[in-house]
């Protein structure tokens, strides 16, 4: 009961440092409201998405088109808010399972000895690659769509989270309490579970926050580049793809889509600063 | 420090021959048949049979992946299925294009994100380093292929300053290697910052400052050289980024690099080709890891009292016994 108390405690704290952190705030405020949209899409969009207007093709930012057409005489406004659906599937979808099989990995590192080699060094392999190519070799083999994108990016940033939670485990292994929890008979399952993931999990949810970004980043350049998300699908990076030879003329087509990338970017890297400064006990004064 | 070298050069040549044996099983179950892509549909059995054992597809995966690794230590990576050329002579007629490409930006990040990173550390919470944070937040948030996008439409478009495609002479190169270069300066950038203000934080510092020591001394002489590891490493995973992911750069500004290459033999199915480059580009990544994992030994002293521990307790017992 005391112990639970405690790690409330602690969660509190770290929210309320969280809190005196206004870019933080305003970021975290900044996502809600994108999930919020990515929920309610279908509702909250002006035209249908895939509704070709070509009576009104390439039209410039205007009142009935706030972020005007594109060449298919599609609302671009209708089209990011529908895309924001995509978007979060991607990067939080994907950074999920990184995260989840991350951890499972980099638990086993650090606590079973035997384990840890043959695990670091895969993932070392792994990590060897650079992403944009690993995620090309996956999804050449897997074909490109968005399920197999959110594979190919989750073994991508797979190794990143086990590294990170072995190197926290590790630190956590080595404190005195878990010793004295296997001096009283816990089995390994319930001190992983019950000790060292609770208290390692610090640097994973700063590494999360920065995942997710970068894997909305990736997600959005496989498109770009044909290897992701297909057409007529409003996936900001194919949507940013789609205007470029429309750049001359229609700017917007390329631009708007871009900048929805990075303010949810953007927003998760201040979250990311936030939790990582909040979470610092060096920061505490 | 002979060890250390020793050490990582064995994890070097682990990592790859494991890469190796990954990209060439992972292409294995790449969907399609080559020798059908190759044909057409109008091939015969016979002509297909024939085609398959010329390209050594009807042996074994073990013999096969043999053959590779052997032709591999021998800079033959096979024939390219869509023009029937080396693959090793296509990668290199186009690696000069991505090579180019990276280290131009690698060095333009460096330029600007070092500088950049020590002004807003020594001047923390400052208008310069809200200024350069900021920014550099948005360079880092930013997709590479849309600030290519923006600069070709203020530069190209609009000012009509500078050339928005191809390789023909230097100005060419000016938007390519600054929409990668201001991309890694960010991450440069924000390293040096943080690692500069992390070391500012040790006692040494404080002890150089109360010896007497003027900042720019304290800057340049103890902080800077301890805070170049991490420096070097974001150096380093630029690099290896950039050589992988310049794809996207290069398609925006049609540049016929590395990157660019690849895609396009994925899209044609010219598993061959795909297999190669990627591979060509994790070697180049192994070395590159390797090279910075040596710049580590000798910028840290710390790395090389370890490795250097035994041979000076060595000399230091030959000395005392000596001297006894």
């Amino acid at each position: 009961m005391k112990k639970r108390k405690n790690r409330n405690g602690q969660l509190h704290d770290v929210w309320r440092k969280l809190k005196m952190n206004k870019l933080a705030m305003i970021s975290l405020g900044v996502l809600i409201m994108i999930f919020l949209i990515a929920i309610f899409a279908p509702l909250v969009i002006p035209y249908d998405y895939a509704y070709q207007d070509y009576n009104s093709v390439l039209q410039f930012p205007n009142a009935s088109h706030p972020f005007g057409t594109d060449n298919f005489g599609r609302d671009i406004f209708s089209r990011i808010l529908y895309g924001s659906r995509f978007t979060i599937f991607i990067g939080f979808g994907a950074t999920t399972v990184a995260a989840t099989c991350g951890i499972i990995l980099g638990l086993m590192a650090a606590y079973f000895k035997k384990l840890d080699n043959i695990i670091m060094r895969a993932m070392d392999v792994l990590i060897g690659m650079p992403g944009m190519t690993l995620l090309i070799l996956i999804i050449s083999v897997l074909g490109p769509n968005i399920k197999n994108m959110v594979i190919a990016i989750s073994i991508a940033y797979t190794p990143a989270f086990a590294r990170v939670t072995r190197g926290a485990a590790m630190s956590v292994i080595n404190q005195e309490y878990i010793e004295a929890c296997s001096a009283i008979g816990a089995n390994d399952k319930r001190i992983l579970l019950k000790h060292v993931f609770p208290n390692s999990m610090a640097p994973v949810i700063i590494q999360y926050s920065l995942a997710a970004g970068l894997s909305i980043l990736l997600g959005a350049s496989l498109s770009f580049v044909g290897m992701g998300v297909q057409p007529p699908t409003p996936e900001w990076g194919l949507m940013v793809s789609d205007g470029r030879s429309y750049l001359r003329t229609s700017w917007y087509m390329s631009i708007i889509p871009g900048l929805a990338i990075i303010l949810v970017t953007i927003a998760l890297n201040y979250l990311g600063d936030g939790i990582r400064d909040a979470l610092d006990p060096r920061l505490n004064k | 420090m002979a060890k250390y070298f020793f050490r990582r050069l064995i994890s070097m040549l682990f990592v790859l021959l494991a890469a190796i044996v990954l990209v060439f099983t992972l292409m294995e179950f790449a969907p399609g048949d080559p020798v059908m892509t190759m044909l057409g549909e109008g091939g015969t059995a016979e002509q297909i049979a024939a085609l398959r054992e010329k390209l050594g597809l009807a042996q074994p995966y073990i013999v096969r992946l043999g053959s590779f690794i052997w032709g591999f230590l021998h800079a033959d990576l096979g024939e390219s299925y869509r023009s029937g050329l080396p693959v090793f002579s296509e990668i290199i007629s186009r690696y000069p294009i991505t090579l180019k490409l990276t280290f131009g930006s690698v060095a333009l990040g460096i330029l600007i994100g070092v500088p950049a990173g020590i002004v807003s550390s020594v001047k923390q919470y400052s208008v310069f380093d809200r200024i350069f944070t900021s920014v550099s937040l948005f360079g880092v948030s930013a997709p590479s292929f849309w600030i290519a996008m923006l600069l070709v439409l203020i530069f190209s478009v609009k000012l009509g300053w500078l050339p928005p495609t191809g390789t023909y002479s230097f100005e060419y190169w000016i938007l390519p290697v600054l929409t990668m270069g201001l991309q890694t300066s960010a991450s440069i950038m924000r390293m040096t910052r943080s690692s500069i203000l992390e070391v500012v934080r040790q006692d040494y510092i404080r002890t150089a400052r109360a010896k007497g020591q003027s900042e720019r001394a304290i800057i340049f002489k103890h902080v800077l050289p301890n805070a170049l590891i991490p420096i070097l490493t974001v150096v380093g995973i630029d690099i290896c980024g950039f050589l992988g992911g310049s794809v996207l750069v290069e398609t925006v500004f049609a540049m016929p690099g590395l990157g660019k290459f690849i895609l396009d033999c994925v899209n044609f199915k010219d598993y061959p080709a795909v297999l190669g480059g990627i591979l060509w580009i994790s070697l180049n990544c192994v070395v590159i890891t390797f090279i910075i994992d040596m710049l580590y030994g000798v910028v840290d002293p710390r790395i090389k009292s370890m490795y250097g521990a035994k041979k000076s307790k060595a000399k230091a017992i030959i000395t005392a016994k000596s001297e006894s």
